[in-house]
């Protein structure tokens, strides 16, 4: 009699039982080397952690002063690492979330798993902000970004773009920040006007797409005249590509703002070191590590100040934001306002 | 026993997949709070069914001659045209929307020639561009599972044909129309249930909030408003649709009927004169087609070569580990449910297809994290999930040649007292060889270029290359992510490759 596939199965199943219970055991012998040093946990979305993104050299300085070691997970941009935390709820590992912007911070506040912050730290936004669960890292300016050799007349306002010819990409307020972005851009510039103004946009949209870089990445193969993105990204091709020909148009109608923030949890059981890391993150050496890795302006400007190339950037006049809970409520509404628009 | 293999086996293998795919969305479920769909969800489910019943019509009704061509015509280059054939449907999605960006977008060569000849621009975004690149994507897969079709009918029935005399529209009548009949409702199924979950590609080509998707719902409810009950109703929606496209293609397909032969290779009737070249215009039109987004993908990533980050090494070595063992598993599931002969072993095999990958994704998270920290289990899920996702394709590809095999040789093998691994081995094994690497290797592309769950288990190691290039691109570096994008699509055609090969090789020996 030969033998089954069960057996088969059986055997490959022992062998491999034993593979895992020795990566296990090793596992268990890397982590007990650990055990002295506390770690910290930090949740934080993909570009902020990778490679090019501050979180290797924010990791590396807050390290060499805290006696303990910086882990990260991620997940894909703010929306998602909001939905991370309420999938984990109050067994989250993290005891650090960073990246929910001021769009989100409502919805978080409300899922009451954030602990307030220890001490308000000191920054210059450009509109006054205080969040007794947030505090700020960076932020930026949305607008629209262009190709000063191959787009001459740029327009002025939002007004003006949707009257014009002018092809551009945004992104998807449904699945993107910077989509989400826009939205209440226009709704807090234009209000009960704003469904008429996404009206006039719809035939400047080339389309619109599912995040941030999808639509840069299509700006850059010359699909569209302008894209949805930031005042600083001009900054990214004149310090590390040496390329000034992209700029960001200002508009007349000011430009709305995102404030990236960062607030622990509290569940976490490194209460202590989770405060010194939103200390060591609202300070001159992590503040300077910002613009040129994240490619947005710093809370608070390090006493070296702003890198050269930020100098030259689109200051808008008018800086616009709504506040988080008013945000949160007109959400819904202008998603369906901007569906119903964009559907014609 | 002849008649089921392995039943214990397959049963454990269906058992497992109902597991995955309902299971993780009844866990989706039982964290619900509200059961509501929104209003915009039925615009989604309208333009859903739209665009994936043309993205199927048209990638077979352009497969169908391109199929015959390939089958009756001998020319140089034939086996690599086919080989290439199944490279776009191996591509990440992500690579392939912007392939055909380059093409067929503003500044591409289409719009540049049009613009020579004084004609007005084209827009790749809306409904057609949706379609246009789910042709791309998935014309290939329906040409070579209809031109397995056109090899399957046995050699003897063309001679016996050609030798009582049929005219070529009878030939066409008696042995391949039954053939289309039998092959093509399955080849209608699968495209048309692969863009029913198709996201990107809809998202970016779509050009605005009317061209939704359910899947994209789905990603909104979780994303956005984390709203459970909306997801797990609209992961609902999705199955039924699949299950009743699925149960009707069954009604549709006919069993061709055509016997044993004795597996010599088909040498099908070509006929001359306008005929040949009218075979030829088809070849080159779809050669056309499928090849400019792989070249300007390809020139693309060559420039970026340059700016390759050093990460790339150790994301491929987990790629490739990820792919080879996922395929290892799809293959192996796929082929017990496929000797199987219980209805349910279908039924599990297609269940995945109609599955949002981010439902599955976020039932095993649920699962996962009350237990052990989900970035531990980022590569053994990845796995389990692709292998999973990737396994109705297998078991389509499969499932016709063992029908087949059975009717042809189980009373042989039961006469034979052939049973158990040695009638696997001498009779089961060399008939299914082809599509067995075919799929195996299909398996094993599709796991690489599928970022999949990963982004939502990741920690901060642990990249794969699909993974890589999302993280490149967020970081302004397109041009790196060019590079690293061309390396993915390499090494999944390598793998994609080096499989068919060893299959065909078998299948030959």
């Amino acid at each position: 009699m030969e033998f089954s596939i069960p057996d088969l199965f059986r055997r490959n199943l022992e062998k491999n039982m034993k593979a895992f219970s020795l990566a296990a055991g090793l596992l268990t012998i890397a982590t007990g080397a650990l055990a002295d040093t506390p770690n910290l946990t930090v949740m934080t979305y993909e570009s902020f952690a990778s490679e090019w993104g501050p979180g290797p050299q924010i990791k590396a300085g807050f390290e060499a002063s805290c006696a303990c070691t910086v882990t990260y997970v991620t997940a894909g941009d703010g929306a998602a690492l909001l939905a991370r935390v309420q999938l984990e709820g109050a067994a989250s590992e993290a005891d650090v979330v960073l990246g929910l912007d001021t769009n989100l911070t409502a919805a978080a506040t409300a899922t009451g798993l954030f602990a307030p912050l220890a001490a308000a730290l000191p920054n210059d936004l450009p509109v006054p902000f205080a969040d007794p669960l947030f505090q700020p890292f960076d932020w930026g300016w949305f607008a629209f970004v262009y190709d000063k050799t191959k787009l001459t007349l740029v327009p002025g306002s939002l007004e003006a773009l949707a009257a014009s010819d002018v092809k551009i990409i945004i992104q998807d307020p449904r699945s993107s920040t910077p989509g989400l972005g826009l939205l209440l851009w226009v709704k807090a510039a234009y209000g009960p006007r704003a469904a008429e103004i996404w009206t006039a946009l719809a035939d400047n949209i080339v389309t619109v797409t599912p995040g941030w870089s999808e639509a840069y990445g299509m700006f850059l193969e010359g699909e569209a005249d302008m894209v949805l993105s930031y005042t600083t990204s001009p900054a990214y091709h004149l310090i590390a590509e040496q390329d000034d020909t992209k700029a960001a148009a200002a508009f007349s109608e000011g430009h709305y703002l995102q404030i990236e923030v960062a607030g622990k949890l509290a569940a976490s059981d490194q209460g202590v070191l989770a405060d010194a890391f939103l200390a060591y993150l609202g300070g001159d050496a992590a503040q300077a590590i910002l613009p040129t890795t994240n490619w947005m302006y710093p809370a608070k400007t390090a006493t070296a100040g702003l890198p050269e190339g930020f100098g030259g950037l689109v200051r808008p006049q008018v800086s616009l934001l709504m506040p988080a809970a008013e945000a949160e409520a007109v959400r819904a509404e202008a998603i369906a306002e901007w569906q119903t628009a964009l559907s014609r | 026993m002849a008649n089921r293999p392995f039943p214990l086996a397959a049963a454990v293998t269906a058992a497992g997949l109902a597991l995955l795919t309902l299971g993780t969305a009844a866990v989706v479920a039982s964290r619900a709070q509200v059961w509501a769909l929104a209003p915009a969800d039925w615009a989604a489910l309208r333009f859903t069914l739209w665009q994936a019943g043309w993205s199927a019509v048209v990638s077979v009704v352009f497969a169908i001659p391109v199929a015959r061509a390939l089958a009756r015509r001998r020319f140089r280059g034939r086996a690599a045209m086919i080989r290439l054939m199944g490279a776009p449907f191996l591509m990440p999605v992500v690579v392939a929307v912007l392939g055909i960006l380059a093409v067929f977008g503003r500044a591409g060569p289409v719009n540049v020639a049009l613009a020579a000849l004084g004609l007005p621009a084209l827009s790749i975004f809306g409904l057609h561009g949706v379609v246009l690149a789910h042709v791309f994507l998935n014309m290939p897969l329906a040409v070579r599972m209809i031109l397995m079709g056109w090899q399957a009918i046995p050699a003897e029935r063309f001679r016996l044909a050609r030798a009582l005399g049929l005219s070529e529209p009878a030939m066409f009548r008696h042995l391949e129309w039954p053939m289309l009949r039998a092959v093509v409702p399955g080849v209608l199924v699968v495209i048309f249930l692969v863009c029913l979950t198709s996201f990107a590609v809809v998202l970016t080509l779509g050009g605005g909030p009317r061209a939704s998707t359910i899947e994209l719902s789905i990603y909104q409810a979780l994303r956005f408003d984390f709203d459970l009950g909306r997801a797990a109703l609209l992961a609902a929606v999705q199955f039924a649709i699949g299950a009743v496209v699925a149960l009707a293609s069954g009604w549709l397909a006919l069993p061709s009927g055509f016997g044993a032969g004795l597996g010599r290779a088909s040498v099908i009737p070509a006929p001359g004169g306008i005929r040949r070249w009218a075979d030829g215009a088809v070849l080159m039109l779809a050669a056309g087609l499928l090849m400019a987004p792989l070249v300007a993908v390809g020139l693309r990533g060559i420039a970026g070569f340059a700016d390759l980050p050093a990460a790339v090494w150790p994301a491929m070595g987990r790629s490739v580990g990820i792919a080879l063992a996922s395929a290892l598993l799809a293959t192996l599931a796929a082929l017990v449910l496929a000797l199987s002969r219980a209805a349910w072993a279908g039924m599990a095999a297609t269940l995945p297809l109609a599955t949002s990958g981010l439902v599955l994704g976020t039932g095993l998270f649920l699962l996962v994290h009350p237990w052990l920290p989900p970035e531990r289990l980022a590569v053994p899920v990845t796995m389990l999930v692709n292998a999973t996702l990737a396994l109705p394709y297998l078991y389509r590809l499969l499932r016709p040649e063992a029908v087949q095999l059975h009717a042809d040789y189980d009373r042989l093998s039961r006469s034979l007292g052939l049973a158990g691994v040695a009638r696997l081995r001498w009779v089961t094994l060399p008939r299914l060889a082809r599509p067995l690497g075919f799929g195996a290797g299909l398996a094993a592309a599709l796991s690489m270029g599928d970022l999949g769950v990963i982004a939502l288990f990741a920690g901060d190691q642990g990249a794969t290359l699909p993974f890589l290039v999302q993280q490149l691109m967020g970081a302004y570096r397109m041009e790196a992510a060019a590079g690293v994008a061309l390396v993915l699509v390499t090494l999944s055609f390598a793998l994609f490759w080096a499989f068919d090969w060893i299959g065909g090789r078998y299948a030959g020996a």
